[in-house]
């Protein structure tokens, strides 16, 4: 945990007292609703269908278990009990009452927590790797770096009105698990041929109505540029961005229209003003961050746990769930545990305050009182015993967080949709709910191998259905809801953007389609090592767009798009 | 309408004018007596007749002024001021830093047009020391909005090193 100094503290008990002050006045009535909007949404608050939601970070997914319990209190003195994980390290509660909303920042700054640039127009929380600090293929520490961005970012005054949010997110490891490729701005860390320590720097990728990959503006800056580099792709963007177009003000559109080579060139022309400026980081500042990090005291163990590969050889369910939701370490006899926020019937993302808790004790026990907050929205036990994985599964169970289905089809990603969000087109949670239910059968669901299917309920995209091998958008067909579905998008390294099938369906149809696409998948893949999203590369869209529609429907689709073409 | 300079009321002796149309020739329209405010384009197209006239001159840039178009008069200004049409479009925060710290402009920054108490503080930080309130602010309230917070991590106009250099620079932080 990075733990705040005395200004750290200071800064946020003053933004309270200032947070306080305005929705005093916003309640006194001197403070109009559209000016009182923008400085909210940078507290995290939106006004939504049922009552305001508040969005409350969790820094580049990291959490300790007395935050997790200040967190269940909240849910449960300010809201109805329950908490939704977002994609990008926040939890969402969907039922505060304005007033309080004070309070409730007061209680999360007395545990060096808040909701700063949540939302709005702003430098958003700086997303990570959940697995950021443990991962073997770490080349740096992510999360130091992520520490060192979100101080700079955090109320920088130069950049608190921007034609539109900003994202960043930054990877630590070789194989990127932050998604840096859909950001506005991705930092993946690099080692130079020398062995200096750098960053690949990203612009302009996102999702939402445009989606699109980042295009790298600088294969190399030496970390000491971090933020000076930074500042240079903020100003440019504030001072250029559209500002006209709601829908055309992402830094995207700016990098597409001055082509990303003429995006770079600006940037590096401003850059040259500040470069090896005051800003220009220092050894001692990352030694010092580095150092208000705490670190597990890791025992020495052997790389093996006999235990725990017993207990794999005599319960076939516990080595289903350690097949999947286990993850290696960089430290000898420890792994990361995925809890799964993804039973069937849940929302995907949700957690009661009676989980909280508990699963805030079992961080205690087992893993030195560290939690993350994942991008696939689940939570993480990042450095447990392998010989304490066996009671860690069975407790997980008994609090229904050992759904052992990560990275496959029912570990769905989906945003909040209709039943929450004022902006979504069409539900969400009854869709997840819906396919979670048609693949019930786990040996069939692992049968089926690698599969990340994604639900977003509009547009904005925050269910991130273009990078899912299946993607489900909510679309509203003359004031009805429909669900456009895509696939061949992913992840990671090999990021790619998900094309759409063909017409949308209804909510009743969206299962039959994924049936159907997994149908077309099992019958042509190359034996089980090839994926989905494998498949969907090697044969194209054509062959499942037939199998959903129907040849004749498949080919009238195709004789539109190359009428449209 | 209210100014704020220096952390202080005071009362505001220029004249901002909105538009200006210069003829063809570079000839001006009358202008009103005294000190005026007239904008970055029109300064550019008749700048030689604003020398020469009575009465102090300053200029006003838009968010999409490039102030290094103005940059090289800076001696003739008495102000130099930054339009915000609405709140929420912050170009003039980038304007305003470009001004004091690319282009060395030391007089008096003021900021117009949707100023309100809750802009105040990161307009200091990035350079603005006069401030000319939208009609019906609290100028009183307002004057509070610079105690907001008494740190900042970035360097800024107000704050040219740093949280982290200067806790560098003295070991007692």
């Amino acid at each position: 945990m990075y733990i705040y100094d005395h200004i750290d503290q200071k800064i946020i008990e003053e933004r309270v007292a200032q947070y306080r002050d305005q929705v005093r006045r916003f309640l006194a009535g001197t403070l109009s609703e559209d000016d009182f909007r923008p400085l909210r949404l940078q507290n995290g608050l939106y006004i939504q269908r049922h009552a305001p939601m508040l969005r409350i970070a969790v820094p580049y997914g990291m959490l300790a278990s007395y935050q997790l319990r200040k967190l269940a209190h909240i849910t449960r003195t300010y809201d109805r009990g329950t908490g939704h994980f977002s994609t990008r390290h926040n939890l969402q509660l969907n039922w505060p009452r304005l007033e309080d909303t004070p309070d409730i920042l007061a209680e999360l700054s007395t545990v060096q927590m808040h909701a700063i640039q949540t939302s709005g127009n702003c430098i958003r929380n700086i997303s990570a790797d959940h697995f950021a600090g443990i991962a073997p293929d770490e080349i740096v520490n992510p999360l130091v770096w992520c520490e060192v961005v979100r101080q700079w970012a955090c109320f920088n005054p130069e950049f608190a009105y921007l034609p539109r949010k900003f994202k960043i997110a930054l990877s630590g490891a070789t194989t990127d698990r932050a998604a840096v490729q859909v950001h506005d701005v991705g930092l993946h860390a690099v080692l130079s041929e020398r062995g200096e320590i750098g960053f690949r720097v990203l612009a302009g990728g996102g999702l939402g109505r445009t989606p699109i990959l980042g295009a790298t503006i600088r294969e190399f800056l030496p970390w000491q540029h971090l933020l000076t580099y930074l500042e240079a792709i903020l100003r440019v963007y504030n001072r250029y961005g559209r500002r006209d177009n709601k829908w055309k003000a992402r830094i995207k559109i700016l990098v597409k229209d001055l082509t990303p080579a003429g995006f770079r060139d600006a940037v590096e022309a401003e850059w040259q003003n500040s470069k090896n400026g005051p800003s220009t980081l220092t050894e001692s500042e990352i030694a010092r961050i580095a150092g208000w990090f705490t670190r597990p005291a890791y025992e020495k163990l052997e790389p093996l746990s006999s235990s725990y590969v017993l207990a794999i050889g005599r319960d076939k369910r516990f080595a289903a769930w350690a097949r999947r939701n286990v993850h290696p370490h960089k430290v000898a006899g420890y792994a990361a545990v995925t809890l799964s926020l993804k039973k069937t019937g849940i929302p995907p993302g949700d957690a009661t305050a009676d989980q909280m808790d508990p699963i805030a004790d079992l961080a205690d026990r087992f893993s030195f009182g560290e939690l993350r907050v994942t991008h696939e929205q689940n939570l993480l036990l990042p450095d447990v015993r392998q010989s304490d994985l066996f009671t860690v599964w069975r407790e997980a169970e008994a609090l229904g967080l050992a759904t052992p289905n990560l990275g496959l089809i029912t570990n769905i990603i989906s945003c909040p949709g209709g039943d929450y969000c004022s902006l979504a087109n069409a539900k969400s949670i009854p869709v997840a709910e819906a396919i979670q239910r048609r693949f019930d059968d786990l040996d069939f669901v692992y049968d089926i191998g690698e599969l990340d299917l994604n639900i977003s309920g509009c547009m904005n995209s925050c269910g991130h259905h273009h990078i899912g091998h299946i993607g489900i958008l909510g679309v509203d067909k003359q004031g009805a809801e429909f669900y456009q579905i895509s696939i061949g998008g992913a992840q990671g390294n090999e990021a790619s953007l998900g094309k759409v099938l063909g017409p949308s369906v209804s909510q009743d149809e969206v299962p039959d389609v994924v049936e159907k696409l997994i149908e077309i998948y099992l019958e042509r893949r190359d034996g089980e090592a090839e994926r989905f999203i494998d498949v969907v590369h090697r044969i194209g869209i054509e062959p499942f767009k037939e199998h959903v529609y129907g040849a004749h429907q498949g080919s009238k689709a195709r004789n539109r798009q190359l009428a449209a073409a | 309408m209210a100014l704020i300079k220096d952390r202080k009321r005071v009362t505001d002796n220029w004249q901002l004018l909105d538009a200006l149309t210069v003829g063809e020739d570079g000839s001006l329209p009358p202008l009103p007596a005294g000190d005026v405010i007239v904008p970055a384009a029109g300064w550019t197209r008749a700048r030689a007749q604003f020398i020469g006239r009575e009465g102090r001159i300053g200029v006003w840039l838009s968010g999409t002024d490039d102030p290094r178009d103005i940059a090289g008069d800076l001696e003739h200004y008495g102000v130099i001021a930054v339009k915000f049409p609405s709140f929420t479009d912050g170009r003039g925060y980038s304007v305003g830093r470009l001004l004091r710290e690319r282009y060395g402009w030391t007089g008096e920054l003021r900021a117009v047009g949707d100023i309100q108490r809750d802009q105040l503080f990161y307009l200091a930080r990035c350079g603005f020391n006069a401030f000319a309130l939208r009609e019906g602010e609290d100028v009183d309230a307002a004057l509070t909005a610079f105690a907001d917070f008494s740190e900042r991590y970035q360097a800024s106009v107000d704050q040219p090193l740093p949280l982290f250099r200067r806790r560098e620079s003295s070991a007692h932080r």
